[in-house]
């Protein structure tokens, strides 16, 4: 399992082949599931152009928060790994935000987990999106609705 | 020793800075801490709180030491 914070850009799909080809060595022929979120920064929200945004955090606590989240998906579902990185500091439309991989034997238990993060990490990350208008800038108030299907194991 | 308060992003913008400290006194609450130092303003609606970096209610008592933070909703992801 690793949980990362970014102060830079980064690609996720990259990360995901390197961190894949190490869990390859480590569990050959176990995982036949991998299930995985990137969240992207669009160029607009709420009707307005976004032109560039910054993600302030809670040091300390993100990071807690974060593993809690993670160590409960172990705990609901069958997992073999799980990969979360989250970007900090200053970001530009297209920028990846946030990358969530979880590795299982069966897909129902690697979608479930994935979705089960990621809402969790919306839910309770204590991150704060900051967005540069070409007007000024503003804070995101409150992220959207999670999905109405149920995220929580039956 | 005292409390160490932190306030991030628009409520850090609000009040004008980052953070706070308070000398401690037996049987302080998270809502106690806000009420000492912002007499004049009451907690706005949907501020969320911690202690030492967990959840906390308003209620949760406070001891000297202790990092309390307040914050708004979350917009991470």
């Amino acid at each position: 399992m690793r949980i990362e914070l970014r102060d830079q850009p980064f690609a996720p799909l990259a990360e995901l082949a390197d961190y894949q080809a190490r869990l390859d060595e480590r569990l050959p022929g176990q995982y036949g599931a991998t299930a995985i979120f990137i969240g992207t920064m669009r160029d607009f929200n709420d009707g307005d152009p976004v032109q560039r945004m910054t993600l302030e955090h809670y040091p300390g606590m993100t990071e807690r928060q974060l593993q809690r989240i993670v160590e409960t998906a172990f705990q609901d579902w069958p997992l073999l790994n799980a990969l979360v990185i989250h970007r900090v500091g200053a970001l530009q439309p297209n920028d990846p935000i946030v990358l969530v991989a979880v590795w299982s034997a069966h897909r129902a238990a690697a979608f479930a987990a994935c979705r089960f993060i990621m809402e969790e990490l919306k839910a309770k990350a204590p991150f704060w999106k900051r967005e540069n208008l070409a007007t000024g800038s503003r804070w995101v108030e409150h992220n959207t609705e999670e999905f109405s299907e149920s995220a929580t194991p039956d | 020793m005292a409390i160490h308060i932190k306030y991030f992003a628009s409520l850090r913008n609000h009040l004008g800075r980052a953070g706070d400290e308070l000398k401690a006194v037996v049987g302080l609450t998270v809502a106690d801490v806000w009420a000492a130092l912002h007499p004049d303003t009451p907690l706005p609606p949907n501020t969320l709180a911690a202690v030492n970096l967990e959840y906390a209610e308003l209620t949760q008592s406070v001891q000297d030491g202790d990092e309390v933070a307040f914050f708004p909703p979350v917009t991470g992801g």
